[in-house]
């Protein structure tokens, strides 16, 4: 199994303060790797460095065999972003928009309109696709979100919180996607949210951050046995999380 | 570069479909044509008995209609396009949250800069060409004259200098408006920039040149006194595009005019023999004339531009 994504200290300091610190992660091909951690943990700063979106001031990173920092457009071609506020030109179409993004990608005019309906039906907007993304609610703007990312077609996939905001419904659908994604396409998906009972439901992996440190990674039956001492489905993901939450950032050996 | 011709194409089309540019477009061609038409119709009434006047064509331009000339109104509101164009050109990616979108794309990151500042500049080369080519029109039809290639060099050379200064303005705007968070502090922020540069600088390159090169007390007419004063003055009020501007195209447009300078000594015979051989300058000596407030021109509007680059390429671009 290789690895798509793998970091070696990846640092990231504002000033004097420590977004990410000395991060070392890998994350498998065609794995769902849940990323947790409170607000402000360094999640979204760890997005924006895989993506080349953002310097690191220490470390280095690779994602599919490139180097973000160096060879950010490599790296972007085949990488999917969902952020966290994903956000449209709301005077234009659903359809207008994904041409737009479609064409920066490179795709030929002649595949486009092909393209934008395939990614449109996957995601169930192919009706809504002439509206206006200005009328479309919070739920049908995520899954134009993932429809636009996976028009490129990509090998890895980065969600950050992809479900926040959603309605049950939505949140269903959305984790379906993702798990749809991951297994029928092969895509590796890394997401990061903090409601953990929809982590525990796909997650192969999860990793948790807290101050930037990774405390704890692995399959949550490894986190378990380490905090809880129990290895069986008696757990919730929320309980071993609240556990690292209370333990904190262990002290540097 | 696919990355910079798609953002352009989008930029392009935006403006063009904005409402902005509709009516920014329309107000201008109103004033233009009502303008020149008072001064067509002025001038023909002038020209009634003249066998065949020369180069009236540019006084179409150049003449003073109920309140401004045509050149005036340009060289008043050109920066004002040019802010409009251009004030919102970060701001409103950031405030919908599509600049991360944008650079999380394989294009490179300064396409985006670079397609927005072009599409501008487009925009406003269109915009001045349309008005230059209906104004001449309108000229051809009130007036009756038809250009000849001197003053078609002229205006081509009027058109090219035009574009570059509104192209300045729009430079000041997206820099603001990378610089600052809200649309309306970076708009403001532009408008207080050219308030300064129009209306204080006249003030200060007098001030600057009081405090450099003084005239002594006792020698108020003293030329040599005079003469380094004034020069103070002038290389001071040139740091000001608008003052830039509006000598190249004074000079350009007036093919009598054979100096940017304002101030000129002369005696009584020699303003005789000035007025008695008024002998228009060819193109060519024109645009001598104004090549180094061109090139100055082009130089700070690179510059701005520049400066805007730098400063997009560094900033950090987070989604929330």
């Amino acid at each position: 199994m290789d690895n798509v994504i793998e970091t070696h200290d990846l640092t990231k300091r504002y000033g004097s303060q420590t977004a990410v610190d000395r991060l070392n992660l890998q994350v498998a091909r065609g794995e769902i790797f849940g990323f947790l951690g409170p607000n402000g943990a360094g999640k979204t700063t760890t997005f924006l460095m895989l993506l080349g979106l953002s310097e690191p001031t220490a470390g280095s990173a690779r994602v599919c065999g490139f180097d973000p920092t160096r060879e950010a457009l490599k790296v972007k071609r085949v990488v999917g972003y969902l952020p966290e506020n994903v956000g449209f030109y709301d005077d234009m179409t659903a359809a207008d928009n994904l041409r737009f993004v479609a064409r920066l990608n490179g795709i030929r005019d002649g595949a486009l309109a092909g393209k934008i309906e395939e990614a449109l039906g996957r995601v169930g907007l192919l009706a809504e696709g002439r509206k206006r993304v200005g009328a479309y609610s919070r739920g049908m703007r995520q899954r134009l979100g993932i429809a636009e990312v996976l028009m490129k077609d990509p090998q890895v996939v980065f969600l950050d919180e992809p479900t926040i905001g959603l309605d049950p419904d939505g949140t269903q659908r959305m984790l379906e996607m993702v798990r749809a994604l991951s297994r029928e396409r092969g895509i590796t998906v890394f997401f990061s949210s903090h409601q953990l009972d929809q982590v525990q439901r796909i997650c192969d992996r999860v990793g948790i951050m807290l101050q930037g440190n990774l405390v704890g990674v692995g399959p949550m039956d490894d986190l378990a046995k380490r905090k809880l001492g129990v290895d069986q489905a008696q757990y919730t993901l929320e309980e071993i999380y609240m556990r690292y939450f209370q333990e904190g950032v262990p002290a540097a050996s | 570069m696919h990355g910079l011709l798609v953002m352009y194409r989008k930029e392009l089309e935006d403006h063009f479909s904005s409402t902005r540019f509709i009516l920014l477009l329309t107000v201008i061609l109103m004033v233009s044509l009502v303008t020149t038409y008072m001064v067509g119709t002025g001038l023909r009434k002038e020209l009634e008995g003249f066998a065949k006047p020369s180069l009236v064509f540019l006084l179409l331009f150049t003449s003073t209609g109920a309140l401004f000339s045509l050149v005036q109104f340009i060289a008043f509101f050109g920066p004002l396009i040019g802010m409009i164009l251009g004030f919102d050109a970060i701001s409103r990616e950031r405030s919908s949250r599509t600049l991360s979108k944008l650079l999380s794309q394989p294009i490179y990151r300064d396409a985006v800069i670079n397609g927005k500042f072009l599409a501008g500049l487009t925009i406003i080369g269109l915009m001045q060409l349309a008005i230059v080519l209906l104004i001449s029109g309108m000229g051809l039809w009130v007036l009756g004259v038809v250009p000849g290639w001197e003053e078609v060099g002229r205006l081509l050379v009027y058109l090219v200098v035009s574009i570059v200064y509104i192209g300045f303005w729009l430079a000041v705007s997206i820099l603001f408006s990378i610089l600052f968070r809200g649309m309306a502090t970076s708009a403001l922020a532009a408008l207080a920039l050219w308030i300064f540069l129009a209306f204080f600088m006249a003030l200060g390159s007098s001030l600057a040149a009081d405090v450099i090169s003084p005239i002594p007390p006792g020698q108020s007419s003293d030329p040599s006194a005079i003469i380094r004063h004034e020069r103070t003055r002038e290389v001071v009020s040139s740091f000001s595009p608008i003052t830039l501007y509006s000598q190249a195209t004074a000079t350009i447009l007036d093919p009598t005019r054979n100096t940017t300078r304002s101030l000129i000594l002369m005696g009584p015979m020699e303003r005789l023999s000035l007025s008695r051989f008024q002998n228009p300058l060819p193109l060519g000596q024109s645009a001598l004339i104004v090549m180094p407030h061109l090139v100055s021109l082009m130089a700070i509007t690179i510059l701005c531009f520049a400066i805007c680059y730098a400063c997009f390429m560094r900033q950090e671009i987070r989604s929330t």
